[in-house]
């Protein structure tokens, strides 16, 4: 039992990805976001977590993935990222699971129609797939703005 | 015993102590017989020399007693004060700076002084046998032990009368004490100097004496006493039934004090002596150091980041009260309104408050310039003359720590590309002496830091062929450029004029660093120079940048913060006044041409839907004398506002500023106006 992970899983136009809820702080309703000018483009804006001012990533426009509004299932997956506070705009969260290490695979290196970077492994669980997020890729906005 | 706890206190006492070391060396190179200044030096020399031993930081301990052992014989007169022992003792300063600086990071403080130690003791071997007094330095009075006879007392006193007087009641209640059989004693305290709370070893005593009488009179003051502005001794006047062995136990009997000097006071000493005092240690304490003691206000320190956490609470405060009233207007409750307008008071004295805490005067960073413009102007070779003025004018503590290094940048921009050599000067007909003048002053909102030096000023005909050079402006452009165009070309980037670079000033950081520096904190830098007679930098800035005054406009669904400061006055046109020259839209104010900026082209704002007014509003921002109308769509009204970063991940972000969080718990982003320019 001692490599199992606890994750959140969330989906993503259809598919499912997975972060490590040791970087989680927070799940929120998609509230208000301000448009930021100027910013990476993945960038949706900044929302105001009880008074700190915080970016969101849209991990859709980050992934090339069609484009769609929030909606009523929308949360913004606030995570603390080395001491970072970023929220991630998903399209819903289902729930915290836990995962065995045996359960986890390397990275597929085709199949998907995401590029593979992003991902530090894929999770199987009942015949479920989770794409495991690589906070540190993903919140590396200046490497491929 | 654990002194780790203690590593801090060291630290900011010995900075504070080297930084009065280097002020007070400077103050003696000035007036080299002055024996107060002598005596202030010895006795910060001195109390580091105490503090650090009592550390186990040796190397500072031995270095500062070498200077000690100097400062004694200069002071003495069996040596003088000659340029060449200053530079050894700002060498012996550098040095102590460097071992805290290490200490400070960590580490022992270890550092090689025998050369210093060298040069120090050849210093002093000068001195002929024959002038050298009877050693009579502090701490070997302060260790004698002996219990002063009469005879004792009159030498003393022959050597070291202070005239204490007491005032009349003191008189009578010492004549009023001795009719009726009581003993008075004037008691010279002394405190071991590695003691760490010396305070508390005063509390105890006083507490011990006040259980067999009363005292009447301290030196210096009890608050003094209790505050620690004493060295290591300190007197007092007590009026007991008990005999003198009694007093002296009651002292020696707390830990890490000596035994007291104890004298009686007999009537006739009062009238005799004309209430004269034998002050055997604390003589050399007091005098004038004593006065500016009692001058220095209360304080107590507080570590900053405690401060900065107070202001950010004060800050959600006010954004939690910008809501109550938003909700309290919607809801249209008197109650709540009435209630409202009271903490809308409070807040706002309380953020006056905290903001006044965090003010620091700017003296703590212009403190250090005078050594550095000295090190500069000897390296140089020039005659430089630093007047600072205005050194007490408050800033606040974000604004101090970052106006530094702009601040060196000019200070050396000025002694080195901006005085001539002296010989230059005396040909030009001036003072050999460069003056550079460092001020600074409030002026309404802001601060004005002045930076200005009386040398050779800026060559109009070198800027433009430089700016052409380096490819900055075109010939036909730089021919036509106005004074003010022209000197804000030597703030761009990869401009500069001095013919050599210099070790000084020609490091490839230019007077953008600076601009870019001062802009940050949303100040400006203004430039103003006459050939032959000088240039003067002149950086306003903003008291705070943490809460500021801001008018809020929308640009179609957005809402927008434009710092108050920067906003010179609002408008509105009607269409048709709008014109179009070459490509860029005007607009004609009072007669004048102003440049106008569609903001939400800049901001790439979405259009939306909403039905607009006829007129056109304007916002019309200034940076230095330049005017620009920002055109907006609606202005929503002034209100204080609290800036917040937009953080790491958006990165620097154009024309942004930052951000801040409205009444409605919406994020508005601040818009950076000197970036518009």
């Amino acid at each position: 039992m001692e490599n199992v992970v606890q994750l959140v899983a969330c989906s993503l136009d259809g598919e499912e990805y997975a972060i490590d809820i040791r970087s989680v702080q927070e799940i929120i309703r998609v509230l208000e976001i301000t448009r930021v000018p100027h910013a990476a483009s993945c960038m949706s804006g900044v929302i105001n977590l009880r008074g700190m001012v915080i970016p969101v990533i849209d991990i859709r426009k980050r992934f090339g993935l069609p484009l769609k509004a929030p909606g009523e299932s929308s949360r913004i997956v606030i995570v603390n990222w080395e001491g970072l506070l970023v929220g991630i705009l998903v399209d819903s969260v289902s729930e915290v699971m836990s995962l065995s290490g045996e359960n986890i695979e390397d990275p597929p290196s085709s199949g998907s129609n995401i590029d593979i970077r992003y991902f530090t492994g894929i999770g199987k669980l009942d015949g479920r797939l989770l794409l495991m997020l690589d906070l540190e890729k993903v919140l590396d906005i200046s490497a491929d703005a | 015993m654990d002194l780790s706890q203690y590593l801090n206190m060291f630290l900011e006492e010995a900075s504070e102590h080297l930084q009065k070391l280097n002020e007070l060396l400077l103050s003696l190179e000035s007036s080299p017989d002055s024996r107060d200044i002598l005596d202030d030096i010895f006795r910060s020399a001195h109390t580091l020399k105490g503090m650090s031993a009592t550390m186990g930081f040796t190397r500072v301990a031995e270095l500062t007693h070498e200077m000690e052992n100097v400062l004694h014989k200069l002071r003495n007169g069996d040596i003088l004060t000659t340029p060449n022992i200053l530079d050894v003792l700002f060498q012996c300063v550098d040095s102590l700076e460097n071992m805290v600086g290490d200490i400070a990071g960590g580490g022992t403080g270890e550092r090689s002084i025998d050369h210093l130690v060298y040069t120090l003791r050849s210093c002093h071997s000068q001195v002929d046998e024959r002038t050298t007094l009877p050693a009579s330095s502090e701490e070997e009075k302060g260790s004698e032990k002996d219990v002063f006879s009469q005879s004792d007392i009159k030498i003393q006193a022959e050597n070291q009368f202070t005239h204490l007087s007491f005032n009349e009641y003191e008189k009578n209640l010492i004549k009023q004490a001795i009719g009726q059989g009581f003993n008075c004693y004037h008691l010279v305290i002394h405190i071991d100097p590695s003691c760490v709370m010396k305070s508390a070893r005063a509390f105890m005593i006083f507490k011990n004496l006040e259980a067999i009488g009363e005292i009447f009179k301290t030196n210096p003051s009890t608050n003094d006493i209790e505050e620690e502005r004493f060295e290591t001794s300190f007197e007092l006047f007590l009026i007991t039934s008990e005999t003198e062995s009694v007093v002296s136990k009651k002292v020696t009997g707390i830990t890490e004090v000596e035994e007291p000097d104890i004298w009686p006071i007999q009537e006739l000493n009062l009238t005799a002596a004309e209430t004269s005092f034998p002050m055997a240690v604390i003589s050399h304490d007091n005098g004038a150091a004593a006065n500016s003691r009692l001058k220095s206000s209360q304080t107590i320190r507080v570590d900053a980041v405690r401060l900065d956490s107070l202001m950010n609470l004060v800050g959600e405060l006010v954004i939690n009260k910008t809501r109550l009233e938003q909700i309290g207007r919607v809801a249209q409750l008197t109650e709540l309104n009435e209630t409202l307008e009271q903490i809308d008071k409070i807040t706002s004295d309380l953020q006056n408050v905290v903001m006044k805490v965090r003010m620091v005067p700017i003296d703590n960073v212009f403190s250090r310039f005078p050594r550095m413009v000295r090190d500069l102007a000897k390296d140089l070779g020039k005659e430089v003359e630093l007047i600072i003025e205005g050194k007490e004018t408050e800033l606040d503590r974000t604004v101090i720590d970052e106006i530094g290094d702009p601040l060196v940048h000019l200070l050396r921009n000025s002694v080195d590309h901006g005085l001539e050599e002296p010989t230059q000067r005396l040909a030009d007909g001036k003072s050999e002496y460069g003056r550079v003048v460092l001020s600074a002053r409030h002026e309404g909102n802001n601060v004005i830091i002045e930076v200005q030096d009386d040398g050779r000023g800026l060559c109009a005909e070198t800027i433009k062929n430089k700016a052409v050079e380096k490819g900055l402006v075109k010939a036909e452009e730089a021919a036509v450029l106005d004074e003010n165009s022209l000197y804000r070309l030597i703030v761009l980037p990869g401009f500069s004029t001095a013919k050599e670079v210099t070790d000084i000033s020609g490091r490839g950081v230019g007077l953008d660093v600076v601009k870019n520096k001062i802009e940050s904190l949303n100040g400006t830098l203004h430039i103003e120079s006459t050939l032959g007679q000088g240039t003067r930098f002149k950086i306003r800035l903003p008291l705070t940048i943490a809460i500021i005054q801001a008018l809020l406009v929308s640009l179609e669904n957005e809402v927008y913060a434009i710092p108050l400061s920067f906003i010179a006055e609002t408008t509105s046109l009607m269409p048709d006044e709008l014109k179009k020259i070459h490509e860029q839209q005007v607009a004609l104010l009072r007669g004048e041409v102003l440049p106008l900026i569609k903001l939400h082209e800049v901001l790439q704002v979405p259009p939306a839907e909403i039905p607009k007014e006829q007129e056109i509003n304007i916002v019309v921002v200034r940076k230095g004398d330049k005017k620009v109308g920002l055109i907006v769509d609606t202005l929503i009204g002034q209100q204080e506002i609290v800036i917040k970063p937009l953080g790491k991940l958006m990165g620097s972000i154009p024309y942004v500023a930052g951000a801040t969080i409205l009444g409605n718990g919406q994020v508005s982003l601040i818009i950076d106006v000197a970036s518009l320019f």
